[in-house]
């Protein structure tokens, strides 16, 4: 199977019903994606298809042939993305595991709305679990993203 | 200047590493897992705690483990701040498991207790005053100086026109002898500590090149899924493995001592294996366990007397002489940590070492546990510590479980496994923060202050049975069960008072969950306190200040947070506020949480939280565990709940085992006493008022008591 990575072509060999989730982190060995529920309750899976926040947790990779898939590895060559600079700048991360999927739901947040309300923000957010509790940080976060200047379409 | 005598073991330590550190603190590129940074060229260095490279890089070995409490900060904090280091030139590594970096006051190395911080605070500032002081020696020698002409500035040594950078003296410097003491610098000439410090560790976290546990691979790791026991204690009786095996991916299914490892390629042809298992459970005893009619036990021991964890002058006389008595029950029910990151470990067996991969609170326990089931000597077994996705005392059993159990798998297997918890498993695999009971009847005087205080708490010691017992329980009580309630500033000013603990055994496996004894009973105190304050019709900040008189850091941080709060600003109609105040892990807190009820649920808006630590080395992460604090603390305040039926863990997944999402994190102002005092810890003490803080402004709110966690008000 063919799948369209980070701008990069890559083959697998899986199951059509194996979840993404586990085709980035064990057959490509992208482990910056990361398992959390399995069950899309937690969104530290979250990827871009497309450009929209997937959980990869529970998305076949037999769907996702021929899309555009954004791995947290693939948002930016050099974590100079406005979101990933604005947690920098507000020291959001604590243990940090949950991170890549916050980054990838706030990016994705970003690109379909560059000025977000805390509502907006806290109803993109809210499927993204932290038990560090990070989340006041995250929201400011979010909104130093939007200052640091529009996303643009990262995937 | 404060001298520092090196003692002799640590002197002999210092400069035995400095002939051989190379050797001891080397870790080979190849013995490092796929993805982690190739290894540095052999560099010389001064001691056992950092190392100076030829390119100036500084790299500080932290013998705790990073679980987002931010000690790979501060700790390189407290090296940079006698070292002179340029700051963007320290890269940090968590220390293998070795001697040298045992706890300084618990002796085996470990993280838990809020105590890295601390604990380290002297070892790290030495290690940072050595390595300068060997550094200057060496440019004195090379400038034909004497070192009390030198002076250093960002990674630099300075004499007149004369500099020499530390990477360009490293290698000199490792040949001197060490000095016989060194010395501190005094707070007045701070640089580093006490400076908001953003982490070191945020550009790995934000890319996803972080590597935690679960992250570890490498040519020939296997991944086990692990079928356990659905009841506690139960055993395999005959298990049935030929579909397990037909999964396309599944290499080997092996029998363990915890259950029935399915061993595959990957993680999920290990999770469709562990599915398609067959096992008939010998359920045990456990089936007879039900967390709920344990309450009715737990009440019937209430009546009894228990062991006596404080007394002082008579309580029951004093209670007969009260002018009102106030009696109140309390409950808070079994907790899962649910760190973000579920349990794993990977484990190579090799005929001369076992080399372990887990994020681990506990190392120096685990290396005994590995060198244990395989005939190794602790020595042997080498264990690398990943970032850990979380901690909250799960990572630090005194059995080492999950290690024990991923050791087992990787041995009978015969090959190196990885053995990895699905979320299910992480949830329903035990070691939760005991459910507890307490009874209070509280005698009170003609001036409303209470004169008589009679505590019975029940609930399952965390240490009986383990190797910290001999320690840690005395005649019968468990420190960790009455904390905050024997030592109580309260309990300190009542003359007559007796604290009964009863410790149950149970099927329950249990466990420190971040702030331990205290994520109980500053709950119990600080509602029982609002209870008298109320019963008094007085104010709760004023009552408390009546009552704390003797307590000036209690008080530092009860009148800076209603300060901050605006405590006695009235608030809109259908919002009122609450307080706690609580002394933790040698840290004292007082947090006013705001709240309404909406739609019958509690809505947390603002918690405004005065903290007073001692000296806060990095006060940016004094603010960041403390807002954390309250988020963990304000999940399990709210939502969280484990309950056991017929010996089976009910909730499974974050479905049903709720914790705090984003859209229910209050505003939460974090304000900091000035100090001097020595360090106190940060990593817990956050958590501990958020509950009492809650349930007390739903009570100022509409006048509901609410006595048990998770917080459910009558709609």
């Amino acid at each position: 199977m063919k799948l369209d990575i980070n701008g990069a072509t890559s083959e697998v060999e899986a199951p059509a019903d194996m979840p993404l989730l586990w085709v980035l982190r064990d057959l490509l060995h992208l482990t910056g994606t990361k398992y959390g529920c399995g069950i899309a309750q937690c969104g530290a899976c979250t990827v871009h298809v497309d450009g929209r926040p997937l959980r990869s947790c529970v998305t076949p990779v037999g769907a996702v042939g021929g899309r555009k898939i954004t791995t947290i590895e693939g948002l930016s060559a050099d974590g100079s993305h406005p979101v990933q600079r604005a947690w920098a700048e507000l020291d959001v991360v604590q243990c940090g595991y949950c991170q890549s999927g916050q980054i990838m739901s706030a990016a994705a947040l970003l690109a379909a709305e560059p000025n977000p309300s805390d509502a907006a923000i806290d109803a993109a957010l809210t499927g993204n679990l932290c038990r560090c509790g990070t989340y006041q940080r995250i929201r400011a976060a979010v909104h130093r993203a939007a200052e640091l200047g529009s996303t643009g379409s990262s995937s | 200047m404060n001298d520092f005598a090196l003692s002799r073991r640590d002197f002999l330590t210092a400069s035995a590493l400095i002939g051989g550190l190379v050797i001891a603190f080397f870790i080979p590129a190849a013995r490092r897992f796929a993805h982690a940074q190739p290894a540095p060229a052999k560099l010389p260095a001064p001691n056992a705690f950092l190392r100076i490279g030829a390119d100036d890089q500084i790299t500080v070995m932290i013998a705790h483990s990073e679980m987002g409490q931010g000690i790979w900060t501060a700790l390189p904090m407290l090296i940079a701040e006698e070292l002179d280091a340029d700051w963007g030139r320290i890269r940090v590594e968590h220390a293998p498991a070795a001697p040298a970096y045992a706890h300084t006051v618990f002796g085996l190395q470990m993280t838990g207790g809020s105590t890295s911080t601390w604990s380290e605070f002297d070892r790290y500032r030495q290690a940072g005053a050595l390595a300068r002081a060997l550094l200057v020696s060496a440019a004195a020698q090379r400038f034909g100086v004497s070192a009390t002409d030198c002076r250093t500035q960002n990674g630099v040594v300075i004499c007149g026109e004369k500099r020499a950078r530390y990477g360009e003296l490293a290698e000199a410097a490792a040949k001197l002898e060490a000095p016989r003491s060194v010395a501190l610098r005094e707070p007045k000439d701070w640089k580093v500590i006490g400076k908001p410090t953003r982490r070191l560790d945020t550009p790995e976290k934000t890319t996803g090149r972080a590597q935690f546990g679960i992250d570890v691979q490498f040519d020939g790791l296997l991944t086990a899924v692990v079928a356990r026991s659905p009841v506690f204690g139960g055993k395999v009786k005959s298990y049935d493995a030929t579909k397990a095996r037909a999964v396309p991916g599944v290499r080997d299914v092996v029998q363990v001592p915890s259950g029935i490892a399915v061993v595959a390629d990957h993680f999920w042809a290990a999770k469709l294996g562990r599915d398609a298992l067959a096992v008939e459970w010998d359920p045990g005893l456990g089936v007879d366990f039900d967390s709920t009619t344990q309450w009715d036990e737990f009440r019937r021991l209430a009546g009894t007397r228990g062991a006596v964890a404080a007394r002082a002058g008579d309580a029951a006389a004093a209670l007969k002489r009260a002018t009102k008595v106030l009696e109140a029950e309390y409950t808070v029910p079994y907790l899962a940590h649910a760190t973000m990151e579920p349990l794993n470990c990977a484990v190579r067996i090799g005929t001369d070492k076992c080399e372990t991969w887990t994020g681990t609170q506990f190392q120096g326990i685990d290396q005994q546990v590995a060198a244990g089931i395989t005939g190794l000597k602790p020595g042997q077994i080498e264990i690398h510590t990943p970032f850990l996705g979380g901690g909250f005392g799960r990572r630090a059993t005194p059995t080492s479980d999950f290690v024990n159990e991923a050791v087992h798998v990787a041995k009978a297997a015969g090959k190196p496994v990885k053995t990895v918890w699905t979320r299910e498993d992480d949830t329903r695999g035990g070691y939760y923060r005991p459910a507890y009971l307490h009874r209070l009847r509280v005698g009170v005087g003609a001036d409303g202050l209470p004169m008589a205080w009679a505590h019975t708490l029940v609930g399952q010691s965390i240490l009986v049975g383990t190797p910290f017992e001999p320690m840690m329980v005395k005649d019968g009580v468990d420190a960790t069960s009455v904390e905050g309630v024997s030592d109580s500033p309260y309990m300190k000013e009542i003359r007559n008072h007796r604290v009964d603990l009863h410790s149950p055994r149970t099927v329950v496996p249990v466990l420190w969950w971040r702030s331990v004894g205290h994520s109980h009973t500053a709950f119990v105190m600080e509602s029982m306190i609002d209870e008298l304050a109320a019963s008094a019709a007085r104010d709760p900040v004023e009552y408390r200040r009546a009552l704390l008189k003797q307590h000036p850091r209690h008080l530092g941080v009860l009148n800076l947070a209603a300060k901050k709060s605006g405590w006695d600003a009235k608030l809109p109609a259908g919002r009122a506020r609450g307080i706690a105040v609580h002394e933790s892990f040698g840290s004292w807190l007082a947090q006013v949480a705001e709240v309404s009820i909406e739609g019958g649920r509690i809505r947390v808006h603002r918690v405004v939280c005065a903290i007073d630590c001692g000296v806060a080395i990095n006060p940016a992460g004094v603010v960041a565990q403390v807002e954390g604090g309250v988020a963990f603390g304000l999940g399990a305040a709210l939502h969280s709940r484990m309950d056991v039926r017929e010996g089976r863990p009910q909730q499974s997944n974050f479905h049903d085992y709720r914790v705090l999402r984003l859209d229910e994190m209050p505003a939460v102002e974090v304000h900091i006493v000035p100090s001097t005092e020595r360090p106190g810890g940060v990593g817990e003490p956050g958590v501990p008022p958020i509950a009492p803080a809650v349930a007390n402004a739903v009570f100022a709110l509409t006048g509901q008591r609410l006595r048990d966690l998770p917080l459910a008000p009558a709609s």
